[in-house]
């Protein structure tokens, strides 16, 4: 303090009248306040109930983490070939995770029963895939108009042939059956996204619709829909569907929960759309319709190009709920990574206490890391839009 | 319904048929249970600057908004360049593209860059080619003076940028006809005179202009006639000397003596 004193022109500040003689250096602020005590004071322990909250998470962490830590690393299994080297034993006394297991079954938990030639092709997929998604996400890439053709036109066709395999170009013929894994898992969300974002867009635009039969249709496909639950719907599209057509039609067991995963996605993806359409204020309509603009080129030029652009965060969201929600096919038989898990976990070369914890833990991380991926970049989206983004 | 019009202070003599730019006959428009507009009549001729005016919620912008269909009315006829507006859709987007139109609030498209703003109808709704379109815009941009903004987005110019970017986008449709729902209302006060003057040189070039305007220096310079209008209806027109000079109506007369203090 004394310091800080004598640096004050002192006898100036006694009467009415003052006029700075000497400028105040800045001065380094006090250790309290600056550096890791600074940030701890302020963020850790500023008051009764934050210091509580600080005690408490760090016994928690301490609670927690050592016995993971144990679990999943120091006493974990890295290699081996069978149950043997996961079982504790006198030179390995305490079970850890047994990783050697998910290296094991990697490409199972990765194609399901795909034949094991035509592997590359599942690759292939996943390659298209990704360059569609970066495309896509991508907010300044080059020509994203093509980029939306390619995601909801070549792409799929694309990806149909190769997965499916045509014949008459040398791809031999692979039964949805057979699919299983991150392959399943990774086309039912693909499906789910490329088509319930047009199809929740209609039944958006159907919903505000002036034409009393179409927005009929949609508020009552809509809120039907949404007020199911998936289960419901997966089951409605496996068991139901085939008891009305002929066994001919009766179509594929995956293309039928890829329809009701689809349909259901669509629904909420149309209350986002609708939300965003909401958000576009009447003067944009106005304007475009002064213009001369029709209702189609007025939607597709001017309105959903705004309204879409400001929805991103919440369809991602939504892409997320869809991918967990994946997860759910396997009630109606279907091999999708995490029954892939559930799977190899009986698989008798493996079968230990620890196997079916270690796979869960792989499942969660691999699910993580994508929600999580997904959940950055709405995050992204929404700093960059909340950035006001130039325009 | 021939004996109504004539009554109506809204008409001058009939010109020739050919000349009528807009012709509003017994117009009538309720919103629910208000009756916003009643019983309008107002021919406007070709080059004719026509301002109205009047208290808010006197059924101007209503007025005018109805000449492109932005509002439907529901009695009486609206005949636009020769072509009525009925329900037929087709012909009320033909009449659109002959109708430029200008918003208080500019209405902008945001996502687009100033020069795709003026660009976009020209090549979605003219078929005009992109090459084309952007001369014409380009040269309507220097019009009104703000030719380096054109690779800019909208929210990045001032309002008064932005209004005569609006003007701009409705010229480059080649309109027959401009209707301008107060454009300078939203604006900053030292923004005001660069947009007026914008129109005061769409207006010495000919073109027919409806404005709803408060600027009664704008109306005294540029209007060949004042429109002034009370709780729907209109209560007097004339010439702008006339209006300012010897209004008619105990209406008119206090307001001209409400705004001009």
């Amino acid at each position: 303090m004394s310091d800080i004193a004598t640096t004050t022109d002192a006898k100036l500040m006694a009467g009415p009248a003052f006029v700075r003689t000497k400028p105040v250096a800045p001065l380094p602020p006090p250790l309290t306040e600056a550096g890791a005590i600074g940030w701890m004071r302020k963020n850790l322990f500023s008051s009764p109930l934050n210091i509580a909250l600080t005690i408490l998470s760090i016994l928690l962490i301490v609670w927690i983490v050592p016995p993971l830590a144990k679990f999943l690393v120091i006493d974990a299994v890295w290699s081996g070939a069978g149950r043997a080297d996961c079982l504790a034993s006198p030179t390995h006394p305490e079970m850890g995770a047994c990783w050697a297991y998910v290296i094991d079954k990697i490409s199972f938990f990765t194609y399901g029963f795909y034949p094991i030639d035509g592997r590359w092709r599942v690759d292939v997929f996943f390659v298209l895939l990704a360059l569609g998604v970066v495309w896509m996400a991508w907010l300044d890439a080059p020509r994203r108009d093509l980029g939306v053709a390619y995601f909801f036109v070549i792409m799929p066709i694309a990806s149909l042939i190769l997965l499916l395999g045509w014949p008459l170009i040398g791809l031999s013929k692979v039964p949805t059956t057979s699919w299983g894994g991150v392959l399943v898992t990774v086309v039912v969300s693909a499906v789910g996204i490329v088509f319930s974002l047009p199809i929740g867009i209609a039944l958006a635009l159907g919903r505000r619709s002036h034409m009393p039969a179409v927005r009929l249709f949609s508020v009552i496909f809509i809120e039907f829909v949404r007020g199911v639950p998936l289960i419901t719907v997966l089951f409605m599209a496996s068991v139901m569907l085939p008891l009305f057509v002929p066994d001919t039609w009766s179509p594929d067991k995956l293309l039928r929960a890829l329809v009701g995963v689809s349909l259901f996605a669509s629904a909420y993806m149309a209350e986002v759309v609708r939300a965003g359409l909401a958000a576009i204020p009447k003067g944009q309509y106005e304007a475009a319709m002064a213009v001369g603009f029709g209702y189609w080129k007025m939607m597709r030029l001017i309105i959903l190009p705004q309204a879409l652009k400001i929805t991103i965060p919440n369809i991602v969201n939504t892409t997320i709920g869809l991918f967990k929600d994946t997860t759910l096919v396997f009630i109606v038989g279907i091999f999708d990574f995490l029954m892939t898990v559930e799977a190899g976990r009986s698989d008798p070369n493996w079968i230990t206490p620890v196997t079916g914890p270690t796979g869960y833990v792989f499942a969660a991380i691999f699910y993580l890391i994508f929600c999580y991926g997904m959940s950055r970049y709405a995050r992204f989206v929404e700093a960059r839009l909340a950035a006001g983004d130039r325009h | 319904m021939a004996p109504q019009t004539t009554a109506n202070p809204g008409l001058k003599p009939t010109p020739l048929k050919t000349d009528v730019a807009v012709d509003l006959i017994g117009v009538h428009k309720w919103y629910g249970d208000f009756h916003v507009l009643r019983d309008i009549s107002l021919r406007v001729t070709k080059s004719e600057r026509i301002v109205i005016c009047g208290p808010s919620g006197s059924g101007k912008s209503t007025m005018i908004r109805c000449i492109n269909c932005l509002e439907e009315h529901q009695q009486g006829r609206i005949i636009v360049d020769g072509t009525e507006l009925a329900n037929d859709l087709k012909k009320i987007d033909e009449v659109r593209r002959d109708v430029g139109m200008v918003f208080q609030h500019f209405n902008l498209f945001p996502h687009l860059t100033v020069l795709e703003n003026l660009t976009l109808a020209p090549i979605w709704v003219r078929k005009q080619p992109r090459r084309d379109a952007e001369d014409i815009a380009m040269h309507y941009l220097r019009r009104v003076k703000i030719p380096e903004q054109a690779a800019k987005f909208p929210g990045q110019l001032s309002g008064g940028q932005q209004q005569r970017v609006a003007i701009a986008r409705a010229l480059c449709m080649n309109p027959k006809i401009m209707l301008f729902d107060e454009p300078t209302s939203a604006l900053d006060p030292e923004m005001v005179k660069e947009v007026l003057d914008t129109m005061v040189q769409l207006a010495e070039d000919g073109m027919t202009m409806l404005v709803v305007t408060h600027e009664m220096g704008f109306a005294r310079q540029v209007a060949n006639r004042i429109v002034f209008m009370d709780e729907g209806q209109i209560v007097e027109a004339n010439t702008p000397q006339a209006f300012f000079d010897n209004p008619q109506h105990e209406r008119t007369k206090l307001f001209l003596s409400q705004i001009l203090h």
